[in-house]
């Protein structure tokens, strides 16, 4: 025992600072694909490309979907000159789906011109926010993951990320949440259980929907045995890509949810600051 | 080799003969009438097989214009060891309108899940099977519809009905209590359905059902080019994305006829090294949380977190995605990528041998590990168990010997860890001695990595009609992967046996030895994937 605390003791406090302080991925991270501006819309790569369909390629118009996307770099190797890069910014989470798309369109020389992104989204709701943003406790629902966005959950309570020194927790059981933490496509074979386990949380209560396949499907779709995400089950309040998004990505989704930081080009506020 | 062909043969006399395949030094026969099935099998059981994995196929649209089963068999039951890296495949051509054979699941209980889930997926009836129920399709899944068939369009959606019931034995008596569980779990775990059948704590029956994560990926891999199909294989699973996708293009290679440079097997090697230590140094602090250790399970979280870390740093993904293509690998090691791991090695050595020595120092601990969830041999040979749960078990079988594969040579000495006990305590131990043979090994891959390339074209398109076999050894066991391609060298068929697929079974049977708090270490201690098994 007393050796145990020495190296405990020894060992220090190992747990990081965010979202104080930011998130620091390495060099070979995969961020969300963006197109560069100017680039010539004829030279970037085809829809084929994407193994998740996440392009959408029409004349005048391109679309990358950050919420399909599966953050291969599949099109970042293969766009002409760089066209496609790939991004380094780990807080990707929107409160709309519409938000996760990137579309630009061609000018006259047929060059990329970014599309004004959506109009933000309404604000998290006072009652959510004044009753949720504080302490929060999450029911993981694993609607047919493939245990990679599970294990990143998992990953929040670990002494590294320590999510419950931000007031966040997950709890045993429905009846005791404040909202769900779905990850997973939504199977056939799961559909009940996710509509029961959202019903048995007492209202208000917040979705939140990790990783490409909740988000939209990702490389599942929608088919014989997926639902294609969990927006068509559940109502979601914040979709948080990657595959699967790391910890900080998923902690930024969070308190995203509760309106403890807001997106203002997606770069987030520090707990207590005020939106202004 | 010639040996195996020439035991078989002489006692296969009457059916035609075996040739080579899917690989140089694999056998194949096909079976004269289908209702021979039973027979032949008895034969390569009693020449020391067991069954490894279990293929369906609609070739309905081909030449052959029927439905296949293909039983693949490998040896293992012998005195020496490795055992030769043989698949015995027998292929069983049926009528498409009548599509049936007799069950093999009382004589092989490995069989069991096989033959249910082809009935389930291919409408293939297995007369005299001893359960009977769905294993795939749940809640009302429209009786006739197969959604593995080529003519099933994987756009149809039928409506899920929640009135349905899980069929399941009834234990009656005084005092008998069913526990339902699952499948949304309290935990942060993957789901299923568990009902449990008690007297007091003590468990009389378990039955699991499972398949809630099925998300139809095998029909989701159809027809896409093998490039994209990757993509899918390596997502079949988070924790085994490494292997999974490794053993795809290692039976895609294998139809390509190409030869991934020495160097590129290498770099997979050690991804495959990395992924089974960050697994096993977690599932050792899981399994420490199972018995209320909670200190462990901080260290073994610490463990792997920095684990994943540096994989991040080597592949972009803290589960190793993005590292392996088909034809090698895409990103190359660095100077202080060596460093870095070598560091992170290091360190997670010398946690781990302090985390074991308070495990084992630590008799409120070792009480709850010691006689709990015991697999016997003979069982776990039965149903074919593999990996952590078999050696465990003392059956000393390991795919990384067996059946090579990545850049397992003879120069890397792998030493195959084995326990007689098949308790939760051993499975920890062989987790452990494992978790440092894979530390020795990436330690020795980085001392010498060849050079070279580090991946080479693949033919575009496949060769029509090529068939894959891949036998990869993933965290959890060996996983076979089977793949075919179409005339346009596209997916025609893929099919995943994963470890853990093969492992469900002796779960249930180990937990009913012990009592129902146990039943999260029990679990916890063979730490199998819901989503490698569902697909």
């Amino acid at each position: 025992m007393l050796t145990a605390i020495l190296r405990s003791l020894r060992t220090g406090v190992v747990t990081i600072r965010y979202p104080e302080d930011p998130a620091h991925p390495p060099e070979r991270f995969r961020g969300a694909p963006a197109v560069r501006p100017g680039s010539l819309l004829d030279k970037l790569p085809s829809e084929s490309i994407c193994p998740s369909g996440a392009i959408t390629r029409e004349p005048g118009h391109y679309g990358v979907d950050v919420g399909r996307c599966i953050f291969c770099g599949r099109c970042a190797e293969d766009s002409l000159d760089g066209a496609i890069e790939l991004g380094r910014q780990v807080e990707l989470a929107s409160r709309q789906r519409k938000g996760l798309v990137v579309e630009v369109e061609s000018d006259k020389d047929g060059r990329a011109v970014a599309l004004a992104p959506p109009p933000a989204s309404a604000e998290v709701a006072k009652e959510i926010r004044r009753s949720l943003g504080r302490s929060l406790a999450l029911r993981h629902l694993d609607s047919g993951s493939c245990n990679a966005c599970d294990w990143e959950l998992t990953a929040l309570l670990n002494p590294v990320y320590d999510i419950r020194r931000l007031g966040v927790d997950f709890v045993a059981s429905p009846r005791h949440a404040d909202g769900v933490i779905v990850t997973g496509p939504v199977t056939r074979n799961l559909e009940i259980a996710v509509r029961r386990t959202y019903e048995a949380v007492p209202e208000p209560r917040i979705v939140i929907a990790v990783g490409a396949c909740a988000t939209s499907g990702g490389i599942v779709g929608r088919r014989y045995a997926s639902a294609g995400g969990v927006a068509e089950v559940l109502p979601v309040d914040v979709f948080i890509p990657g595959c699967p998004p790391r910890p900080e990505a998923i902690i930024f989704g969070i308190l995203l949810a509760v309106g403890r930081v807001d997106i203002r080009g997606n770069t987030p506020l520090g707990i207590g600051q005020e939106r202004t | 080799m010639g040996t195996l062909e020439q035991a078989l043969s002489a006692r296969l006399a009457g059916q035609g003969g075996f040739v080579p395949g899917p690989r140089p030094q694999d056998l194949t026969l096909r079976l004269q009438r289908a209702e021979d099935v039973p027979a032949v099998v008895a034969e390569l059981c009693a020449a020391g097989l067991g069954l490894a994995t279990l293929v369906a196929t609609d070739e309905r649209a081909t030449t052959e214009r029927d439905l296949k089963v293909r039983y693949l068999f490998e040896p293992i039951v012998g005195n020496t060891r490795p055992l030769p890296d043989t698949f015995v495949t027998l292929v069983a051509s049926l009528d498409p309108d009548r599509p049936e054979l007799p069950s093999i699941s009382a004589q092989v209980p490995a069989a069991n899940w096989h033959e249910r889930e082809a009935r389930d997926l291919f409408g293939i009836a297995f007369f005299g099977h001893p359960d009977p129920r769905p294993l795939v399709v749940h809640d009302g899944w429209p009786k006739g519809l197969f959604p593995l068939r080529k003519a099933f369009d994987a756009q149809t959606r039928p409506a899920v009905d929640s009135a349905e019931e899980f069929p399941h034995l009834l234990v009656e008596g005084e005092g008998v209590l069913e526990v339902p569980v699952g499948p949304i779990h309290a935990g942060i775990i993957e789901p299923g359905h568990f009902r449990f059948s008690t007297v007091g704590e003590s468990i009389l029956n378990l039955e699991a059902r499972l398949f809630y994560t099925h998300r139809g990926l095998e029909k989701r891999i159809e027809a896409l080019p093998i490039a994209d199909a990757f993509y899918v294989a390596e997502r079949i699973c988070g924790v085994c994305s490494v292997s999974h996708g490794l053993g795809f293009c290692e039976a895609a290679e294998q139809i390509a006829g190409i030869a991934v440079p020495e160097r590129a097997r290498a770099l997979r090697t050690l991804a495959l090294e990395l992924e089974r230590l960050y697994n096993h140094v977690g599932d050792i602090g899981n399994i420490a949380a199972g018995a209320s250790y909670h200190y462990g399970t901080s260290a073994g979280a610490r463990m792997k977190e920095a684990l994943q870390q540096v994989g991040e740093q080597l592949t972009g993904s803290r589960f190793l995605r993005g590292l392996i293509v088909p034809g090698g690998v895409r990103l190359d090691l660095t100077v202080e990528l060596e460093k870095s791991l070598s560091a992170v090695v290091l360190a997670t050595a010398e946690a781990l041998a302090s985390l074991i020595e308070r495990i084992e120092n630590n008799p409120s601990v070792t009480d709850r590990l010691d006689t709990t969830g015991v697999l016997q041999a003979q069982d776990a040979i039965a149903l074919g168990v593999t990996g952590v749960g078999a050696r465990a078990s003392g059956i000393d079988r390991d795919a990384r010997r067996d059946h090579p594969h990545a850049g397992y040579t003879n120069d890397l000495n792998l030493a195959v860890a084995t326990e007689s006990d098949g308790d939760v305590h051993a499975r920890l131990n062989v987790r452990a001695a494992e978790a440092r043979e894979s530390m020795r090994l990436i330690r020795a891959l980085l001392e010498g990595v060849p050079p070279g390339p580090i991946g080479t074209a693949m033919p575009e398109p496949l060769p029509a009609w090529g068939i894959g076999l891949a036998a990869i050894e993933s965290p959890r066991g060996a996983a076979i992967h089977w793949l075919r391609v179409d005339g346009a060298g596209r997916v025609d068929r893929y099919h995943l046996r994963s470890a853990s697929y093969a492992n469900w079974p002796a779960v249930a049977l180990a937990a009913q030895t012990s009592i129902i708090p146990d039943f999260p270490l029990v679990n916890k201690s063979f730490e199998l994937c819901y989503s490698c098994t569902d697909r």
